[in-house]
């Protein structure tokens, strides 16, 4: 957490509440509901004004599924989620539009998240297009003010999407999601299809958009650095669940749940001397349709003990700020 | 300093010959078909000829001249000095006037036919597609129904009725003296143009809809759409916006496959009788009155036989040029 925001707590942007995604899976002639995928299971965290949270947890984890319920791209099975105080769970198609202009999000495919058939100025510009914002000519002032916060130039605007980089294409969609001068933003894994060298120039990008505008975002990552580099609190994701939950440096300072641990252990140094103790997780994360009891992590858990397998953990909060879900911290 | 002011220029004329639009990419890839464009040419010919037919044509479509029953090709009518370029037929009437004439009917069928057949397609396909659901597979099951009856003998009935009882489907007057004027042949060319486009488009557009609502169900998966629906886009407003026009390339593939389609179905119905009717100079009605001088004449199905041939393998040829240049795996 930087000092800033130590000094002054800020107030809650999201809250969200016990989110439940179940997917249901249809079979037979009837289409019967034969089993659900227990995407996500009560969920529960906020977003303070103006910080990055971090969301990590391995594909499948659910972790995508819970920006997308927020934003309401797909409707939650239960629970509930505040933006600004309010609740939009249950908001109204027209009411949800409005709600639009204040929460974006950026995808992981830069390749599939433009429209191949439209020039990017347009694709920038669509959401003003859609909320009848300005004339014509402004929208398109607004695009291309937007792109060229975003590294790009004024000729650009005019060319398709198949004339740009990965780079740049996921730097168009930032534009995009702009554009609406929003208060929050999911960023869903936006660099994990770049390249190395093109993910810190991307980061960087948000990360000054985000002091300019005083954005609030929610970041899903995979990747560990990513998050280190850019989050102010750190939540990690296992099989549906919200397992630990702190600031970044008490997180990587001191990780109290053993997944968490073990994904610790699994971030390379880049040093041929340093010798640690790997924690070296067996087997596979178990499927989502029919998760373990107790604690969903108990059958890969190293410590596991006989009550992980009979009671599920609440979600504490073990020390000041940070939260886990383990019946071993103390 | 100026060699760097000049690397800059130089760059920006890079920049600037690099820029293409979609459309000039298609157009750069067609035109290396050489069939296609050899077929485009030849279609731009008949269309120009077809549509300058009074400025062409030597005789009305329905001059009779008594007395010059198949008269050679290249006979001079002695008392205006007209030409008959392709001879006359069977009651007098010039061979090239009437094709030509023909030509316009058949044309604009084809034509109209496409353009209905395709707007419908387009608009139940993307319907179907993109809600899904209960819509999709009561409309899935409809078209399913419609394209196993065979089409042929149900075009007949449905056309002998309709041209039959003029009434039964009521088309207003304005739009039969546009048309009439348009094809130069009067409102009841029209009127009878108008009816087999109707029989032909309405079952045209069951294969259209197919393929545009396969299309948009892979398309409405796409993370574009999402991310309009993140902006807040209605349904509508994302068929308008991302649906159509990235469905546009197998839909115009499919017109223009569909043309040849149209102009071989149109002469068929009139070969059996059951188009629009003599004096009214078609394709297909003037094929089907050389039949009975077949025998005497072999030659003679072959003045409007080969304007349908060429027509068809013309429209195919175009329609498989624009699928290799709308492909967007072969990309530059």
């Amino acid at each position: 957490m930087n000092p800033k925001m130590q000094t002054n707590e800020k107030s809650d942007l999201l809250e969200v509440k016990d989110l439940v995604k179940y997917f249901p899976v249809r079979g037979g002639l009837l289409q019967r509901v034969v089993a659900q995928v227990q995407a996500v299971d009560k969920v529960s965290f906020t977003v303070k004004n103006g910080e990055t949270l971090g969301l990590v947890g391995e594909s499948g984890c659910g972790k995508t599924t819970v920006g997308r319920s927020i934003l309401r791209l797909i409707e939650p099975t239960s629970g509930q989620v505040n933006f600004n105080g309010e609740d939009i769970t249950h908001m109204r198609p027209n009411s949800l539009k409005s709600l639009r202009r204040d929460m974006q999000i950026i995808f992981q495919d830069p390749y599939a998240s433009l429209n191949p058939r439209m020039p990017i100025g347009e694709s920038v510009m669509e959401g003003l297009q859609i909320h009848k914002i300005g004339h014509p000519k402004e929208r398109w002032q607004v695009a291309i003010t937007m792109l060229k916060k975003v590294g790009l130039e004024e000729y650009h605007a005019r060319r398709y999407p198949h004339e740009f980089s990965g780079g740049q294409r996921q730097r168009i969609g930032i534009a995009r999601a702009l554009a609406l001068q929003p208060k929050f933003i999911v960023c869903d894994e936006p660099v994990s299809a770049l390249d190395v060298s093109i993910q810190s120039q991307v980061l960087n990008i948000l990360k000054d958009l985000q002091r300019e505008f005083g954005l609030t975002y929610l970041f899903i990552a995979h990747n560990l650095s990513v998050v280190e580099h850019i989050s102010d609190r750190v939540g990690v994701m296992y099989l549906g669940k919200m397992v630990e939950l702190a600031s970044r440096e008490d997180l990587f300072r001191e990780p109290l749940h053993p997944y968490t641990k073990a994904l610790m252990s699994a971030i390379p140094i880049p040093h041929p001397n340093v010798k640690r103790d790997r924690t070296i997780l067996k087997g596979d994360v178990p499927s989502p349709l029919n998760p373990p009891k107790g604690c969903r992590f108990h059958t890969r858990c190293p410590i596991a003990k006989d009550i992980c397998s009979q009671q599920e953990p609440e979600f504490k909060e073990a020390r000041p700020g940070h939260w886990t879900a383990c019946w071993l911290v103390e | 300093m100026t060699a760097s002011t000049q690397v800059a220029k130089l760059e920006a004329e890079a920049i600037t010959i690099e820029e293409r639009s979609p459309f000039q990419v298609v157009m750069m890839r067609f035109r290396r078909h050489k069939l296609a464009m050899v077929s485009l040419g030849l279609i731009i010919f008949i269309f120009l000829v077809t549509a300058l037919a009074p400025y062409i044509a030597r005789f009305e479509f329905d001059e009779v001249n008594v007395g010059k029953y198949f008269v050679d090709w290249g006979t001079v009518d002695a008392e205006t000095g007209r030409v008959h370029y392709m001879g006359t037929d069977n009651i007098g009437r010039d061979y090239f006037s009437r094709l030509i004439y023909a030509g316009r009917i058949s044309l604009t069928v084809a034509l109209l036919s496409v353009l209905i057949s395709e707007t419908l397609g387009i608009i139940v396909g993307a319907v179907s597609g993109f809600y899904g659901g209960w819509l999709d597979a009561v409309l899935m099951r409809f078209l399913e129904f419609m394209l196993t009856i065979p089409t042929l003998p149900l075009l007949l009935i449905i056309s002998a009725m309709l041209l039959q009882n003029e009434e039964l489907i009521p088309i207003p007057e304005p739009l039969l003296n546009f048309l009439g004027d348009f094809l130069l042949l009067g409102p009841r060319a029209a009127r009878n143009a108008v009816l087999i486009v109707i029989v032909l488009a309405g079952f045209g557009w069951l294969s259209s809809a197919q393929l545009m609502r396969g299309t948009v169900l892979s398309l409405r998966e796409q993370t574009f759409v999402e991310a309009a629906r993140s902006l807040g886009a209605s349904n509508v407003w994302i068929i308008m916006r991302h649906m159509i026009p990235n469905a546009m390339a197998p839909i115009i593939v499919d017109a223009s496959l569909g043309l040849a389609g149209y102009v071989v179905a149109e002469a068929a119905l009139a070969f059996l009788g059951f188009g629009i009717q003599d004096p009214i100079p078609t394709w297909g009605n003037m094929l089907s009155a050389t039949q009975q001088f077949m025998l005497s004449r072999p030659y003679l199905p072959l003045v409007p036989g080969l304007p349908i041939f060429i027509c068809s393998l013309a429209f195919n040829y175009i329609g498989d040029g624009l699928r290799d240049a709308l492909d967007p795996r072969l990309k530059l």
